[in-house]
């Protein structure tokens, strides 16, 4: 079945992104250093663009439509563990913050490569971040990818392969042409549409359910664990959700895609204002979607896929146009954070491979070239695997998401704050933050109750902090700027 | 190298560190310390259950107030390009 009226909004939606891609291809085209206006865009961004495309690269497809799908099973407890992400609104640039801006730009670092290149002054480190950074994200991208395409099928009522190049193609141009840039323009765009289509959705619900008390005794009658702390089947445990927090609240400061956005601002105020914007955008986004599922249970009850709740909701409790503004917003969520992976893998690619290592001498003209192509290959190869797509969304998505994390937390948080920290406990800390959550995750995921993070990250600060003693007279810190 | 800037952010690092310390004990003491007891028989406020009420909506808004008085207060503003700036 297809909704003309819901269309409408979606395409003029997509139209205004394409409008914004075509003008930053301009600025990058005219800018003098193609590198730095390619991939940071040009370290101009103010205080709302900031925090916008910190929350929009950080609210992705899990937040749209797997964490409402999941919410609706388990009730508020899901709600509960959704708000752990608050501190990744502050937490992030307040830990790298000003140190992070004042070092990258000593370093004249582009890409997080960058920083820890220069910092650690070890080849090791940049091929193990580069692999890793290339491995896990074109992972997660493919998973957004399978979540936008589904999306549009149920939409539209086009087959899955065809959402899938419709919905690609559009990301792609975008991002191919106009670079960082338009990246951070159109995640301004597409995280404001997240915010109101949270907001609308979230007040049509509540009245569609004849208001908050109403719907919370409805979820009472069915099942009173819905309303309590530990979820519906009582699986959430105060150490579970509690671990579950370094996962997603704090350990977001490893994230290469939320990382770099914290040395493209431009100057303090813009990075004082992100944290208050930001820290209230993404506490309404994630506390309104995962409500929402909640509270779409006793509304529309007997969903039996959890990824088709809020669509089916949307369409439900608003009409048409309405809906279609609405619906808008899982598409940006899931655009935006698939434009940021992969301008970052991009980088990677061409910055820290390319032209480290394989052709330091190209010149402007050839990095142009080797930035569009490269750029435009990563993308097509992702859309070819999202063709015949593994299953878990969700869980593809965490498993990057706990990855990056052990592989980067600390060799970032000490890389600028502990001068002793040196290549031999940064290498150390990523193999083993990298092989023990591999380990834990296909072995005992959840041990002790624990969630799988929990240990990777635990064994990785170990080894960061006795390695580096260790050898801390192999190597010369005495000239280091930390 | 001693820069004067440096001190700024790491102070702010550590204010962003009990900031969330607090983060965690509103949100996880209220859910587990009010919810911990037979879902039927829970207080509700303003139509959410009390613990949830206070953990995911009032400590919300608390922090979000919280973060806009330490950023004006506390926080300062430092140029992040070199005073001896030669690049642009």
């Amino acid at each position: 079945m297809i909704h003309w009226q819901v269309i409408i909004p979606l395409v003029v939606f997509l139209v205004l992104i394409f409008g914004i891609g075509i003008w930053a291809n301009r600025q990058v085209m005219q800018s003098n250093s193609f590198l730095q206006e390619y991939f940071l865009g040009g370290r101009e961004m103010g205080g709302f663009l900031l925090a916008m495309t910190m929350m929009a690269t950080y609210g992705s497809a899990g937040s749209f439509i797997g964490g409402p799908g999941v919410a609706y099973n388990t009730g508020l407890g899901w709600v509960l563990l959704a708000m752990a992400q608050l501190p990744a609104g502050y937490f992030v640039l307040m830990i790298l913050g000003k140190k992070f801006a004042i070092i990258a730009r000593k370093y004249q670092a582009i890409t997080l490569i960058d920083f820890l290149r220069e910092r650690y002054q070890s080849k090791t480190v940049v091929i193990v971040s580069a692999v890793s950074i290339i491995l896990f994200l074109f992972a997660s991208m493919a998973a957004q990818w399978i979540g936008g395409a589904r999306l549009i099928e149920s939409l539209t009522g086009l087959n899955y392969s065809a959402a899938l190049f419709i919905f690609a193609g559009a990301v792609l141009i975008y991002v191919i042409i106009g670079g960082f840039r338009a990246v951070a323009l159109t995640d301004a765009v597409q995280g404001s549409v997240m915010v109101i289509g949270t907001i609308i959705l979230l007040v049509a619900t509540v009245i569609a359910g004849g208001g908050i008390s109403n719907i919370m005794s409805d979820l009472v009658a069915e099942n009173p664990n819905l309303v309590s702390p530990y979820g519906a089947d009582r699986s959430l445990t105060p150490l579970y959700v509690s671990t579950f927090w370094i996962l997603i609240g704090i350990g977001v400061i490893g994230l290469p895609q939320i990382a770099v956005r914290a040395m493209s601002y431009k100057n303090s105020k813009g990075m004082h204002s992100a944290i208050i914007i930001g820290t209230i955008a993404l506490a309404t986004v994630m506390f309104g979607m995962h409500l929402i599922g909640v509270l779409a249970r006793p509304v529309l009850p007997g969903v039996e896929i959890g990824d088709k709740v809020m669509p089916l909701l949307t369409l439900k409790v608003l009409p048409p146009y309405l809906a279609g503004i609405v619906l808008a917003a899982p598409m940006a969520a899931i655009m935006s954070t698939v434009n940021a992976l992969l301008i970052l893998v991009s980088s990677t690619v061409v910055k820290d491979i390319y032209l480290n290592y394989i052709k330091p001498t190209a010149s402007d003209a050839q990095i142009k070239k080797a930035s569009f192509y490269v750029t435009t290959v990563i993308g097509i190869a992702v859309v070819l695997v999202a063709l015949r797509p593994p299953d878990l969304l969700i869980w593809l998505n965490l498993f990057a998401f706990g990855g990056l994390e052990s592989v980067f937390l600390w060799p970032i948080i000490f890389g600028l704050y502990w001068k002793t920290g040196n290549k031999y406990g940064a290498i150390a800390s990523m193999i083993i933050g990298i092989t023990s959550y591999i380990y834990i995750d296909q072995i005992m995921p959840s041990v002790l109750g624990m969630h799988t993070v929990t240990l990777p990250i635990i064994l990785s600060l170990v080894a960061f902090v006795v390695v580096s003693l260790l050898t801390k007279d192999k190597v010369n810190t005495g000239k280091s700027i930390i | 190298m001693n820069d004067k800037r440096f001190k700024i952010a790491h102070r702010e690092a550590i204010i962003g560190v009990i900031l969330v310390i607090i983060n965690f004990s509103i949100w996880f003491g209220f859910a587990y310390g009010m919810g911990s007891g037979d879902p039927s028989s829970y207080t509700y406020v303003l139509g959410f259950p009390a613990w949830f009420f206070y953990s995911c909506i009032a400590g919300t808004i608390f922090m979000v107030i919280l973060i806009v008085f330490v950023i004006k207060f506390l926080f300062t503003e430092v140029p992040f390009d070199d005073e001896e700036s030669e690049h642009k």
